[in-house]
């Protein structure tokens, strides 16, 4: 692929998607609740950004919207609630312990060589930005796995979710240039509503444990007492 | 069109209502009316689409077919039997002292708001659409399993809402993958619409449409309750009020399955490699002899029944995905009885818990001899479901069984072996607590059994000798799956 010969959208858009999945990886090794719920306020911003051009470059109102509805959905609304019930519980200085953070990363790593090996096939016959694009966001959808794997806190926990609906929010955007408008808004009131149903576990879970390490949720398994 | 517009408004109506009034003296009394109306016109849309054929409503927004309008009567009749026993459960639940007004209207308005997400999930023709409400039904449902906001239903519903919601969102990846296939070759407002894709399914690119198929089935399955993806189905299950255990399994379920066919019949028709099918026969037949096992081991009523759930899903997908005519018929017979059986089930478990005042399966004893319309209840309900003769589903099982050695005769002993470990697991749990000696001082409690004995009935109805109108019905929805007919 010879970068230099790309229109600016495609660059633009490529440049993109590596940021964004630069800061999932920022994400995994965070244990700082604050500066996670920041850097996902990141990764929103820069979606914002990428649907914005994808909107001008395809003179495409409909995108707008989209890149509207994110920017007061994931860059504002819900960072703000987790930075709120964060302070509230009192957590804004708590570490999070991380144990082997160096695999954490490799296994990462792999993730995204795995998302280019599932989708290569099938994508080889279409443009190079849509396989860089459509790759890096699975590679989104399933470090936003890893981080809910890694992380105990209940919070964290929800900061990889929302990033697993980024990645799929990225996908929509540069492959179909977002999904029809009745598909979206009700893919952000799916958001939304979820976003508030978190909030009140968060008080639930902790009056209930006494802290939001969901590791201590341990009553309900199959293995013999 | 008019009655699936109806069924749609009303629920919605009925969330606001019971947000506002959900905490008066006839709640429960108001809940049954609305589902009550929601199965006539259920039955009045049945009747047009029986005339008719398949509606499209204008736009194409709404499709109903043979396929989805028996599930949308399934789905409005056990809503409204489950409305029958959930208003003396939920009122004996409040009279204990376990809820307060306020999760009373929380409690009906969102039961109302499930049955709008999966009135959605049948009608809609929009596959994000589709999408969309699946992951309602689990918003709507997730505050109720954490209804008695005990350590465990917190647990429980924290379980439920992250594994759901990140399984469902590899569906929407799937989704996303479809749509982008179709809008190679359609314009993008109708590219998701299923009628038009299944029209052009030939054009779909095969390779896309095979991975993407992947995805859903991987989303979808979380929410039928696959193995390995069902770890949030028992807790979910156990943790909620009972009628919500009797939703979610008699409804919930099938409809995440009714998601995956409706997504394998578009494969289907872009590929010729079946792959679609063995995907979901590898999963069904996993489930199916996990779950086996798993009901050996349950010390919790509600749990050995989620368990069984699951075994039965599982062999529901296997049929699927073997995907013979015959094995098509078999899997929507098996649908229907499992679904009455186990939510009549799951009513009488609610009444037993209420008798021994717990859900510990050594602790619930001699059921029959205080409540004989429970004990019995139990012990027919468990009998049905485990596959005995005349009942529907040993009718179903037989046709499964049957199906399975036409197309993949070294899968039978497997079959036969789930079943077996499956029966024997119901039932070592079972005759304590209907025969045993039951406990000094239990009491009967105030039950409508009604709902169970109309299921049950049914069941044994479809077993003996099934209505004709309901066979034809089969019959073209297994067209419709398949191909063609089966025999």
């Amino acid at each position: 692929m010879d970068i230099e010969n790309l229109d600016h959208y495609s660059q633009l858009i490529l440049s993109l998607a590596a940021l964004v999945t630069l800061t999932s990886f920022i994400m995994l090794a965070q244990g700082r609740l604050l500066r996670l719920v920041f850097v996902f306020a990141l990764q929103g911003f820069l979606l914002v950004l990428a649907t914005s051009i994808a909107a001008y470059s395809f003179d495409n109102p409909h995108l707008y919207i989209s890149a509207a509805i994110t920017l007061v959905l994931k860059v504002l609304f819900i960072p703000w609630m987790l930075r709120r019930h964060i302070l509230k519980l009192n957590m804004h200085r708590d570490v999070e312990a991380l144990n082997n953070k160096t695999t954490l990363m490799l296994g990462g790593a792999s993730l995204v060589v795995f998302s280019y090996y599932v989708l290569h096939p099938i994508m080889q016959n279409s443009s190079m930005i849509l396989l860089n694009a459509l790759s890096l966001s699975l590679a989104v959808i399933l470090l936003g796995m890893l981080l809910m794997i890694s992380h105990h806190q209940a919070i964290a926990h929800v900061v990889g979710f929302m990033s697993i609906e980024n990645g799929l929010f990225f996908a929509a955007t540069v492959s179909t240039n977002g999904m029809p408008m009745v598909v979206e808004l009700g893919v952000a009131f799916d958001v939304l509503v979820a976003a508030v149903l978190f909030g009140i576990f968060f008080l639930h879970i902790s009056s209930s444990i006494d802290s939001l390490d969901v590791d201590k949720m341990n009553r309900l398994n199959e293995v013999d007492q | 069109m008019i009655p699936a517009y109806l069924l749609l408004l009303l629920p919605l109506l009925g969330i606001l209502y019971f947000a506002l009034f959900g905490h008066q003296e006839d709640v429960g009394r108001q809940n049954i009316r609305f589902n009550g109306v929601t199965l006539f016109l259920s039955l009045w849309l049945a009747v047009n689409v029986f005339n008719s054929g398949t509606l499209l409503s204008t736009g194409e927004y709404f499709i109903v077919d043979s396929f989805n309008v028996y599930l949308i009567v399934l789905t409005a009749f056990v809503g409204f039997t489950t409305a029958i026993f959930s208003a003396p459960y939920m009122a004996h639940e409040k009279d204990l002292g376990k809820l307060t007004d306020k999760r009373l209207r929380l409690y009906y308005s969102m039961y109302q708001g499930f049955m709008f997400a999966m009135y959605l999930v049948l009608t809609t023709n929009n596959m994000g659409v589709m999408w969309v409400a699946m992951e309602a039904a689990t918003l709507a449902t997730v505050l109720l399993v954490s209804l008695y906001r005990t350590p465990e239903s917190i647990e429980a519903a924290w379980k439920y809402f992250i594994l759901c919601g990140v399984g469902i969102a590899q569906a929407l990846f799937g989704t996303i993958l479809l749509y982008y296939a179709a809008t190679q070759f359609s314009h993008a407002e109708n590219a998701l619409m299923w009628s038009v894709l299944y029209e052009n399914a030939k054009l779909l690119n095969p390779e896309i449409l095979e991975i993407a198929f992947v995805f859903m089935l991987i989303g979808y399955g979380t929410k039928i309750g696959l193995v390995p993806l069902h770890n949030w189905l028992p807790d979910a299950h156990s943790e909620g009020p009972t009628p919500m255990s009797a939703v979610l399994s008699g409804l919930l379920l099938n409809d995440a399955l009714y998601a995956v066919v409706r997504n394998k019949m578009l494969v289907d028709g872009a590929t010729d490699s079946h792959i679609a099918g063995y995907l979901m026969m590898g999963f069904g037949l996993l489930s199916f002899l996990v779950a086996a096992f798993f009901l050996h081991r349950q010390k919790d009523i509600k749990r050995l029944f989620s368990y069984s759930s699951i075994e039965h899903m599982g062999l529901m997908t296997l049929a699927f995905g073997i995907g013979t005519p015959f094995a098509t018929f078999a899997a929507l017979l098996h649908m229907t009885v499992h679904s009455l059986t186990k939510s009549a089930i799951f009513v009488t478990v609610g009444h037993a818990a209420q008798i021994s005042g717990t859900q510990s399966i050594d602790k619930i004893r001699g059921l029959i001899k205080t409540q004989p319309k429970v004990g019995w209840g139990l012990l027919i309900g468990t009998l049905a479901i485990a596959g005995f003769p005349p009942f529907g589903v040993f009718t179903s099982e037989f046709l499964v069984l049957l199906a399975t050695m036409q197309s993949y005769p070294w899968l039978t002993p497997l079959l036969l072996l789930g079943i077996g470990i499956a029966c024997a697991g119901l039932f070592r749990n079972i005759q304590p607590m209907v025969y045993g000696e039951c406990p000094a001082g239990q009491q009967a409690v105030q039950a409508n059994l009604w709902p169970v004995m109309i299921h049950l009935v049914i069941v044994l109805w479809l077993g003996l000798a099934m209505p004709d109108f309901l066979a034809d019905w089969f019959t073209q929805a297994t067209i419709l799956i398949s191909g063609s007919a089966p025999l």
